[in-house]
């Protein structure tokens, strides 16, 4: 298992480098004034573009631009954002809000996603696996800002049963609906992924031997179709925090929630090029850490992963 | 092989008087060879869902390159701000916008260049993946560290998350061909690992190991007998893809990192009808619905596809 680790983490460092350095070019590197853009519309006045200037290194070669950035990243320098504050200062009182939201997210679509495709999973072919396979269609191809949109109209508006925007703090009962939102998507893939890899496994052959050896379907199905078709959902988690991020953006703008996405959305909205793409550049460091975790939990769980050359 | 069950009866036992060769003389000589695409074929045709979703296909592209055909007025023609967020009447059966634009009209022309970025898109990623893909699974070595590393790369970012720093940098050309190429930029690594896996399988067989024992040469092989065989799953992916990329497309335009909004667009009408959602649920109903139906199109006939595809799910 140490060594694994070691392996994974090892192989990680050439692709954080390179794709750090992919962001850093495509913001830096290419035709056109880099700072100029970064204003869009706006006319930035001629103090601040030499402040910029400096501040990104520009004056000096790219590639030393580049490393400058690099070192900078490791001591939790990311950057400043538009305002004047440090990026890192932001995130310090935006990332725990966020934080919050996903965890909450991940436990409404783990749960109810496992369970209902564990469900239609079991029952293939019926009405109810029907109506997942098609509700969970739905849910996939309408964008998460139109359901969100919806579901605040209808329960924050319409009933009242929640404040339509977080408050200060963000406490938890407003978070429920933007979880679900943020949620929605991932909770459609997830029931896929989980029906599909129940009826796959309870052709298997080790269900046919655990159910001739007498044990109980209840038991069949917990011990040994759900564990395993548990894995592939595990490998799913970790491409869809990255789906979790774009969400959060989104989610995060509609209502009002003052985390890293709504900080993103606020910046785009404004044309405030400089804190979009620090914050971006952290979301995708998180993305490709928590992606990290995500392996090793894979590794821990199936054993065929880390013995594996 | 899915090819010899097709022909041989299960679980056949010959009766003791019985001839056992009469079974492999009722084999039709000349039957046409089956292959994975012929039985794939055989059954789609019978496929209610696949129907359904290609004729939805069919129409959204008419729809798409002659709006002038459904809508006798062109929009933003005659945008009156009397009827602003006018219900129904006759004529305009969507009601208003806002500003008073019909929304029928703007749903129409909406189409196309949600269906650009998306087919766009998908030709990009589908060309870029499969040549990549197919180089680094079949000569390996070399080739194959560079490709996979690189992929490696651009698959560790988010596509919207890439998307949305690119576009902030363009924010001066954005337009339905930027959108559809910057989404590729950051798609590809998917499609080429996925046909680089199936060149892999496909390169171990033994049709393969005879073509280079008849001396074919290995560029040949890859493009007769190889890569035809690996083509199956980056179908698949290509057909979802494409209704996700009208998914990105919409949410940048939303962000308002994507099309302009001058252009119309899905994306941005949706964007546009956030703010009249209380007083005018017409505004965001139809462009979403448009947009949500094109992209359920694409994912039901990439679910049957693939369904018909695997030898397996067909036998079951």
């Amino acid at each position: 298992m140490a060594w694994y680790f070691f392996r994974r983490v090892l192989q990680m460092i050439p692709v954080f480098i390179g794709a750090t350095f992919l962001i850093y070019f495509m913001v830096f590197a290419l035709p056109g004034d880099p700072v100029l853009a970064m204003f869009g519309d706006k006319t930035p006045s001629p103090a601040i573009v030499a402040e910029l200037r400096a501040q990104y290194n520009l004056d000096k070669p790219f590639i030393v631009q580049y490393l400058l950035y690099l070192g900078g990243l490791f001591t939790f320098d990311f950057g400043t954002s538009f305002s004047g504050r440090p990026v890192s200062d932001l995130l310090a009182s935006a990332f725990p809000i966020t934080f919050k939201l996903a965890m909450l997210a991940i436990a409404f679509e783990a749960i109810a996603g496992i369970a209902i495709g564990l469900f239609a999973g079991l029952r293939k072919g019926k009405l109810f696996d029907a109506s997942a396979l098609v509700v969970s269609l739905l849910l996939i191809s309408v964008p998460t800002f139109v359901i969100g949109f919806v579901l605040q109209y209808v329960f924050a508006v319409q009933l009242g049963w929640v404040n339509a925007t977080v408050g200060q703090g963000a406490p938890l009962k407003d978070l429920i609906l933007p979880a679900i939102v943020l949620a929605s998507v991932s909770f459609a893939y997830i029931v896929r992924l989980t029906r599909t890899s129940v009826s796959d496994n309870l052709g298997a052959d080790y269900v046919r031997t655990a159910t001739a050896k007498g044990l109980s379907r209840g038991r069949v199905v917990r011990v040994h179709v759900l564990r395993n078709s548990l894995i592939p959902v595990v490998t799913f988690l970790g491409t869809d925090i990255g789906a979790l991020m774009v969400g959060a953006i989104v989610t995060e703008g509609i209502f009002n929630i003052k985390g890293v996405g709504g900080t993103v959305y606020q910046a785009i909205i404004r044309g405030e090029g400089p804190t979009v793409v620090s914050f971006v550049a952290v979301m995708v460091i998180i993305f490709m850490v928590a992606n990290l975790l995500v392996d090793l939990l894979y590794a821990l769980l199936d054993p065929r992963i880390r013995y594996a050359k | 092989m899915p090819n010899n069950d097709s022909r041989s009866p299960e679980h056949y036992v010959a009766p003791l008087d019985e001839t056992p060769l009469l079974v492999i003389d009722k084999v039709d000589e000349n039957a046409k060879p089956s292959n994975l695409w012929l039985d794939a074929w055989r059954s789609l045709r019978h496929s209610p869902i696949f129907w359904i979703s290609s004729s939805m296909i069919l129409f959204i592209l008419f729809v798409g390159l002659f709006p002038f055909l459904f809508t006798n007025e062109p929009p933003n023609n005659k945008c009156d701000l009397d009827n602003s967020n006018g219900g129904p009447e006759a004529g305009h059966p969507f009601g208003f916008t806002k500003l008073g634009c019909d929304v029928f009209a703007r749903v129409v022309y909406g189409a196309q260049p949600s269906l650009t970025v998306g087919i766009t898109a998908t030709l990009l990623v589908v060309i870029v993946g499969v040549i990549l893909g197919a180089l680094a699974g079949f000569y390996g070595g070399f080739f194959d560290t560079i490709i996979s590393r690189v992929g490696d790369m651009f698959f560790a970012i988010p596509v919207v998350l890439g998307a949305i720093v690119l576009m902030q940098t363009l924010s001066g050309t954005r337009n339905a061909l930027t959108v559809a190429l910057i989404l590729s930029i950051f798609a590809w690594p998917q499609v080429a690992r996925i046909t680089r896996g199936a060149v892999l399988s496909a390169k171990n067989s033994d049709y393969v190991t005879a073509s280079i024992a008849l001396g074919v040469t290995r560029f040949r092989v890859l493009m007769r007998h190889v890569l035809p065989n690996s083509l199956a799953p980056v179908i698949v992916v290509a057909t979802v893809s494409l209704g996700t990329f009208i998914v990105a497309e919409a949410t940048l335009s939303y962000l308002g990192v994507g099309l302009p909004s001058s252009v119309m667009s899905w994306g941005n009408d949706i964007s546009q009808a956030q703010s009249s959602i209380r007083t005018a649920p017409q505004t965001l109903l139809y462009p979403a619905g448009a947009l949500s139906l094109t992209v359920l199109s694409f994912l039901m006939l990439g679910d049957v596809v693939r369904d018909a595809l695997d030898p397996k799910a067909r036998a079951r």
